[in-house]
């Protein structure tokens, strides 16, 4: 398979935009993500807990990590998608990457390519 | 003639009706004294679910199973010692003597005058017996605050059969049962601020003292770090529970519902229950203000710990003092709580604040007798005299302090030897590693929380397929735009 076929967009978001961001995805023909709970740091501050009148700094937050893997031709839809699912306009709205993936196999079927990740109505339910 | 011989006739059905109805009304007062004696030991007995909860709350979820584990086999350990030997130490004996001698293995057989110290009561040995089991037991979960998250599980077995055998009774049969501090010195102590609290308290306190600070409490430069526990819900259910269960505690102790005077204002009882529950309000407005003047956060744990340690507070007064000095009592204890925490958690870890809540707090309940004993109730409970505003004399607040001092030392050195031998035999301390991983797993082989640590089967929740020839069933379409449609 050719280079930049297929790429991975690796986007940190709020927890509480995650629904957004799958809906906007979804609505592109994009539906396929993995979400994971990550904690860190960046340009937001962290905050203070108080527990029994002693102080603990906590300099990492809780963010959700997306990633999705989609076609080169939907990269750019599928970006301007999630950052304007994902935007609030306050520090802390988190970053994306986009990074380059050179191979797609689907396990059941063993097919190849770019192919595999195109979107088709579910076989099963939902979606 | 006929007259009179009727008339005696009739006198003597009257007398024994007068007898029958007087035996009535005897066995009537037996029965309401034995259920109310019950009933409050049920509800000391409910109060090990307290501890429990207050102990999982403030624990890393690694380590919440162990102490069910343990709550349950120390209550169960004490059940069998306190009545093998336990009571017969505490609470047989003369007044005015150290320790008891008679009752091992309570049975039918004993006899009430064989446990002199409890006389004051009409009901059964067995009721008293349970009653004075439960407090022991209260007693034992104290001691385990200080310990949460980093000791064996064997320590507890030994050192259960230790207190409950010799340590407890020694202290409850200088105070509950006339021993040398209530007779001779006339110390108060209505139902256990330094018996049960500041006993256990102490014990605490040994064990800590040999077990050291959990793994990572205190930074290299010695300060300390927040180690949060892991659900205050679970602290607040279990701190309503202690209160709750605080009304058996003190209104119990009058091991009796009815007046021992005959007078029917003298029922004390229900006037204890009120005494208890000011105290402990007070104690958490005092706890929230304290803390509140330091972080200006309303802190939760605080609060809880406040009402805690209010209730020990009040304990050893709660039958000797008015509710005005209630109040007093138990605003004191919520501010002598946070301010015990904060002191404390510099150079000793304690998760719980067990030192500060059942050790400060009892300390300054059983001095508080000597400042605020009303002594018409001192009479009425024939220990000591008034305290220190009634009578102007500190003659009580001494007696006082005899039995903090006495029950202190003792209980401290008793305890101190035995995790001492522990320590130098099977060791107090899980290992590093084990500590790491959590007790629940390294001592029992099992996570209070499965889900939490490892996949566990039926995990994942799949859908079941839709029935053959009908479509696919779509989710309920949920936030923006999920009911466009796809593409």
């Amino acid at each position: 398979m050719s280079e930049t076929q297929v790429n991975k967009i690796e986007a940190i978001i709020r927890y509480e935009r995650l629904q957004e961001v799958q809906d906007a995805l979804d609505e592109i023909g994009v539906s396929g993500l993995n979400v994971t709970e990550v904690k860190g740091c960046g340009r937001q501050k962290g905050y203070t807990e108080h527990y029994r009148g002693s102080q603990a700094n906590i300099s990492l937050l809780p963010k959700l990590k997306v990633e999705s893997v989609v076609a080169a031709d939907l990269t750019d839809r599928a970006v301007e998608a999630i950052v304007a699912a994902a935007y609030t306009g306050e520090t802390g709205d988190g970053l994306l990457f986009v990074i380059p993936v050179s191979d797609v196999v689907r396990i059941r079927t063993g097919e190849r390519g770019v192919d595999t990740i195109r979107h088709q109505m579910p076989a099963g339910w939902g979606y | 003639m006929d007259l009179a011989v009727m008339d005696l006739g009739v006198l003597g059905v009257v007398t024994d009706q007068v007898a029958h109805l007087r035996d009535k009304i005897q066995a009537n007062d037996l029965a309401t004294d034995t259920m109310w004696v019950v009933v409050a030991a049920i509800l000391v007995m409910f109060m090990q679910a307290g501890f429990a909860f207050l102990e999982i709350g403030f624990s890393r979820q690694k380590n919440v199973g162990t102490v069910i584990a343990k709550i349950l086999m120390n209550f169960s350990i004490c059940a069998v010692v306190f009545w093998a030997v336990g009571f017969a130490l505490g609470f047989s004996g003369d007044a005015g003597s150290i320790i008891g001698n008679t009752g091992f293995a309570l049975n039918s057989d004993n006899v009430v005058k064989d446990f002199p110290g409890l006389a004051f009561s009409q009901v059964g040995l067995s009721g008293k017996w349970f009653f004075e089991f439960v407090f022991c037991a209260v007693s034992l979960a104290i001691v385990w605050g200080t310990t949460l998250e980093r000791i064996k599980f064997g320590v507890y077995f030994i050192y259960a059969i230790v207190f409950s055998a010799i340590i407890y009774p020694l202290i409850a049969h200088w105070l509950f049962s006339y021993g040398w501090l209530a007779a001779d010195l006339g110390s108060q102590d209505f139902a256990g601020s330094t018996v049960v609290h500041l006993t256990g308290a102490t014990g605490a306190l040994a064990v800590l003292l040999l077990l050291g600070p959990r793994r990572g409490k205190y930074g290299p430069d010695g300060k300390p770090n927040v180690i949060p526990g892991h659900s205050m819900p679970f602290v607040g259910l279990a701190t309503l529970i202690l209160w709750f269960g605080w009304f058996g505690f003190n209104p119990g102790s009058t091991l009796s519902a009815l007046s021992s005077t005959g007078q029917n204002g003298d029922i004390r009882f229900a006037d204890i229950a009120l005494v208890t529950n000011i105290a402990a309000a007070c104690g958490v407005l005092g706890a929230l203000a304290t803390i509140w003047l330091k972080t200006r956060k309303p802190d939760i744990g605080m609060a809880c710990n406040g009402a805690i340690a209010a209730l020990v507070a009040i304990t050893a007064p709660s039958g000797y003092v008015n509710p005005w000095a209630a109040t007093i009592i138990g605003f004191v204890a919520g501010i002598i709580v946070v301010v015990g925490v904060l002191a404390i958690e510099k150079v000793l870890d304690d998760p719980v604040g067990a030192l500060s809540a059942h050790g400060l707090a009892g300390v300054w309940g059983t001095l508080a007798c000597g400042l605020f004993t009303d002594p018409t109730l001192a009479t009425l409970n024939g220990v000591g005299e008034g305290g220190l505003v009634y009578t102007g004399s500190m003659d009580q607040f001494f007696a006082q302090a005899a039995a903090v001092g006495a029950a202190f030392a003792t209980v401290f050195a008793l305890s101190f030897a035995t995790f001492f031998a522990i320590k130098a035999t099977i060791g107090l301390r899980v290992k590093p590693e084990e500590e790491n991983y959590g007790l629940d797993m390294a001592e029992h082989g099992m996570w209070g929380y499965p889900e939490q640590f490892m996949p566990v089967p039926g995990y994942e929740y799949h859908q079941p397929a839709p029935p053959a020839g009908r479509p696919a069933p779509r989710p309920a379409p949920i936030g923006l735009g999920a009911s466009e449609g796809m593409p």
